[in-house]
């Protein structure tokens, strides 16, 4: 593994990348990933993030660490860690560059780099309390206004029993009420100029449009949004604080939930993460079945997406048809994994069960009779006048811009960018596969809608090689680490039974490091950075998810729009708010 | 009025008779058009209540009828109250000069046709009322753009109609349809049913002119802060608009109640299902557009379609006479 790790390095030329920053960095710290992780001085962060900009232009991920219980300390570790992961998209490259900090100092602020550090910077303050200097609007964000202390924090109760128990009194009613309410003002925002009172309207959180509950104040001139200010932090479930408390195979189920219409899709690349750390290699059957099941449900969020989509624009039937197609393949789900939306199917090391009987002729008729089904909405849905003229040249962004707020996924792909992790950086196999990637030109509501369909089709093609090549073997690897632990040797000696004895009731111990892992999932790259202090846990479990930034990004494409528009805009960013808030 | 029709009091109890079925009509379509919905969409829609679970509606009115007659603190109370009766009323009285045999009517006026446009008309304050009095923010935009679809549709509604009325050299609904004995006027004045379709479809507030409403956008739009029995008037008043909408299309273009073997009202009862159905069919199929699109639909499609109708008929008209 570790020499998968320093061929990565080498591809990414670390060494060079070290002389090319100089003297800023302080320490280069070796990752089981192979991602390049540099330490840099604080001050010289803006600095040195810009010199990066050219070679790696999309900041994928920003977040905190604290480092203050950890063990397995990297050496230029101080109490606080804030780590900037950044991506480049043509030779699909990553790097980690990571700042040291003890509060109450600041670490400067990259929002005039990077758009999108924006609301990253404000979850760091919000979970951790850390100070970004130059930020003009470090407020909560996922947590409630009137939240006392910093949630991820490892002094910060993790479990409702370490606290006094939750009352809502009137008093505390009204006030929370009163904390929710839109003030212009905070925001920079007027409430009317010479001539124009403009309207305030709370679009969300409880709206039939929103996908959930998501919140935008919308600055409106008649029907025509002037400006709009995303409130996110509803859904906000702490469940990267939950991931320091269960352990590294119970946490599997957390995943299913984050991205709640992708079921397994969300958990491989936390196993993957887990893997990398483990130096587990996963069987060559395990790795086929996980991209078939993770195919299917690919096309199950699309297939939630296209009706959706096309009811958010007043088509009234598309979402019928698409969920009776969901149906069905929930019903193949049900017969491999046992659940259907949530399975939490993947293993460390593989997966829970091999394939039932019979499972071929299943996904067979699935595969043979969508692609007519997909014919037949798209002459009803894409190709009909008015929902081309609702979603045409709507809600339009470029590839600078998509690249520039950290935009993933079809969403990143229907501006043309030819960018793919299953195919530029081929994971689990993949390499294995032939498929194309879609790609939309204008960027609009109707081409993000556009490239899903298309991905359906090339996930059906996926599938059906998945079906014709499925390789013979064991579904879990048998590494040690391997959770739960192939249990045919357990009865026969000692040294098995122990080894099952503890990995099933502590749970593995996966030794100390870094690693992070990023799928394509079903709305874009989702992106697991754990680290291990060598226990039965993870000490910090940071999901990078699609959704987040695609979110942050409504204003820019809203603004001068109507209602109606902003509609189909969110309509076609999918999204689920789980995926936003985690 | 009524000289060869029923006399005063046949009169009377035809009208009552006719409140009674439009109602009763109107509330049976709630289930029909979830059922046949239900059918296009691969689903099967209320079928639980009854035969074919008709009784869903009973259920439905039970419920409506018990629940909470809720008026909120902020809106102004008289108008709030007020508003949901006055579409009801509007389109009932529409129903008046609907001719649904040769002598099966209300009342024939010699400008039924008129009446039918001013009933509608005033179908609309209600919409802008409740928008207005719920002192919300959606229902003040739901209001807004009923109000501004209303004003655009209005003027060609009673515009595309006008070639009919050359045609038949009448206002009167009857004579309207004694003219079609011939032939039905959806041939001569396709373009005039097109376009009174289209703002009949506008003035009944339904699936792609249901912008007023516009779930998706407003949640509920003019009538986000109703519920119980005063939401049940707005529903009423939209299925009794489609209704009168249907009856109308086919008194003016498809004949009214003329048709061989079957009795009179009989065959116009099935024209008026037949269109209702296409109506549902529409709702099923066409997504909504948005709302300066209507706008331009409205002025320089549908506006422009309806005077050269209008100077076309005039003109053949004009040449056939002389």
């Amino acid at each position: 593994m570790l020499g998968a790790a320093q061929q990565r390095e080498a591809l990414t030329g670390t060494p060079a990348l070290i002389a090319d920053l100089g003297d800023a960095v302080l320490h280069h710290q070796r990752c089981a990933d192979g991602v390049p992780t540099l330490w840099v001085e604080r001050q010289r962060l803006p600095q040195v993030l810009r010199q990066l900009r050219d070679r790696f232009p999309m900041l994928l991920d920003l977040f905190g660490i604290d480092e203050r219980l950890r063990e397995h300390k990297p050496e230029a570790a101080a109490d606080f860690t804030v780590v900037y992961h950044l991506l480049g998209l043509e030779r699909c490259e990553e790097c980690r560059i990571k700042v040291a900090v003890n509060p109450p100092d600041a670490v400067p602020s990259v929002r005039d780099i990077w758009p999108n550090a924006d609301w990253y910077e404000r979850e760091a303050w919000d979970m951790y309390g850390l100070e970004f200097s130059g930020h003009p609007n470090l407020r909560r964000i996922l947590m409630p206004p009137t939240w006392e202390g910093h949630p991820l924090r490892k002094d910060h109760p993790a479990r409702a029993t370490e606290m006094e128990p939750f009352s809502l009194d009137e008093h505390k009613q009204a006030r929370e009420q009163e904390a929710l309410r839109f003030r212009p003002e905070e925001w920079g925002m007027q409430r009317a100029t010479e001539d124009t009172e403009y309207m305030f309207l709370n679009l969300g959180p409880n709206h039939p449009s929103v996908h959930g509950v998501f919140r935008i104040a919308l600055q409106l001139d008649g029907e025509v949004i002037v400006d709009a200010v995303p409130d996110i932090g509803y859904h906000h479930r702490g469940a990267e604080k939950m991931g320091e408390r269960q352990s590294w195979h119970s946490f599997i189920p957390y995943t299913d939930r984050i991205d709640y219409l992708g079921g397994v899709m969300n958990n491989l690349p936390y196993v993957m993460a887990v893997e990398t750390l483990a130096g587990i290699e996963v069987p060559a059957r395990a790795q086929v079945i996980r991209i078939m099941l993770a195919e299917l449900f690919r096309i199950s969020s699309h297939l939630v997406f296209y009706g959706t989509f096309a009811q958010d624009v007043g088509q009234m039937s598309p979402v019928f048809y698409m969920f009776a197609d969901r149906e069905r393949l929930f019903g193949i789900v049900e017969a491999i994994t046992g659940g259907r939306m949530h399975p939490a199917w993947f293993r460390i090391g593989g997966v829970a069960q091999d394939l039932p009987t019979g499972w071929e002729r299943l996904v067979r008729e699935f595969i043979d009779g969508m692609p007519a089904r997909l014919d037949h909405y798209q002459k009803m849905a894409m190709n009909n006048g008015i929902l081309k003229r609702r979603t045409v040249g709507i809600g339009a962004y470029s590839q600078q811009e998509a690249v520039d707020w950290g935009i993933t996924g079809p969403a990143l792909r229907a501006t043309g960018v030819d960018f793919d992790l299953r195919r530029d950086r081929p994971y689990g196999g993949y390499d294995q596969f032939d498929f194309e990637v879609p790609l939309g030109h204008r960027g609009d509501c109707y081409d993000r809608a556009a490239v899903r369909v298309e991905e359906m089709r090339q996930s059906l093609r996926i599938i059906r090689q998945c079906l014709d090549n499925m390789p013979a073997g064991p579904y879990k690897s048998d590494h040690r680490l391997a959770t739960p632990p192939p249990k045919e040797r357990t009865l026969l000696d000692i040294e098995t039974l122990i080894h099952h004895f503890l990995n099933v009731s502590w749970g593995p111990v996966i030794p100390a490091g870094e690693a992070s892992f990023a799928v394509e999932a079903t709305k874009g790259i989702n992106n697991y950075h754990l680290v291990s202090d060598g226990g039965c846990n993870s000490y910090r479990t940071r999901i990078r998810t699609p959704s987040f930034p695609a979110l942050q990004q409504i204003p820019l494409i809203s603004r001068g729009l109507m209602i109606p528009d902003l509609i189909a805009i969110i309509a076609s960013i999918d999204f689920v708010m789980a995926d936003v808030d985690r | 009025m009524a000289e060869p029709g029923l006399g005063t009091l046949g009169t009377i109890a035809f009208g009552i008779a006719i409140i009674a079925a439009a109602v009763g009509g109107a509330a049976v379509l709630t289930w029909f058009e979830r059922r046949l919905l239900g059918i296009w969409q691969d689903r099967h829609g209320p079928n639980r209540l009854g035969p074919f679970g008709v009784l869903q509606v009973v259920a439905d009115m039970l419920k409506l009828l018990t629940k909470h007659d809720w008026v909120p603190p902020f809106a102004d109370r008289a108008v709030f109250v007020f508003a949901p009766t006055a579409i009801v009323v509007a389109m009932l009285l529409g129903f008046a000069v609907v001719p649904f045999g040769p002598d099966l009517y209300v009342l024939d006026l010699n400008i039924g046709l008129l009446f039918f446009l001013g009933m509608t008309s005033l179908a609309v304050y209600s919409v802008l009322l409740g928008g207005l009095a719920s002192n919300n923010k959606y229902a003040l935009l739901g209001g807004l753009r009923s109000a501004a679809q209303m004003v655009s549709y209005e003027v060609f509604m009673g515009l595309s109609l006008m070639g009919v009325v050359m045609l038949a050299g009448s206002f009167s609904l009857r004579d309207i349809v004694e003219a079609q004995r011939e032939l039905w006027f959806c041939i001569p004045q396709f373009l005039g049913l097109l376009t009174f379709t289209v703002a009949g479809i506008a003035e009944s507030h339904r699936l792609p002119f249901d912008l007023p409403e516009a779930e998706h956008e407003l949640t509920a739009g003019f009538h986000t802060e109703y519920g119980g029995m005063k939401f049940a008037m707005f529903m009423l008043g939209e299925y009794l608009g489609l209704i009168l909408i249907s009856a109308m299309i086919v008194t003016l273009f498809f004949g009214g109640w003329l048709g061989p073997w079957l009795p009179p009202v009989v065959w116009f009862g099935l024209k008026v299902f037949a269109l209702i159905c296409f109506f549902i069919l529409l709702r099923a199929a066409i997504p909504r557009p948005r709302y300066d699109q209507l706008m331009t639909l409205g002025w320089k499609v549908m506006l422009p379609l309806t005077l050269l109708n209008l100077m076309a008929t005039g003109a053949l008209a004009l040449w056939w006479r002389a």
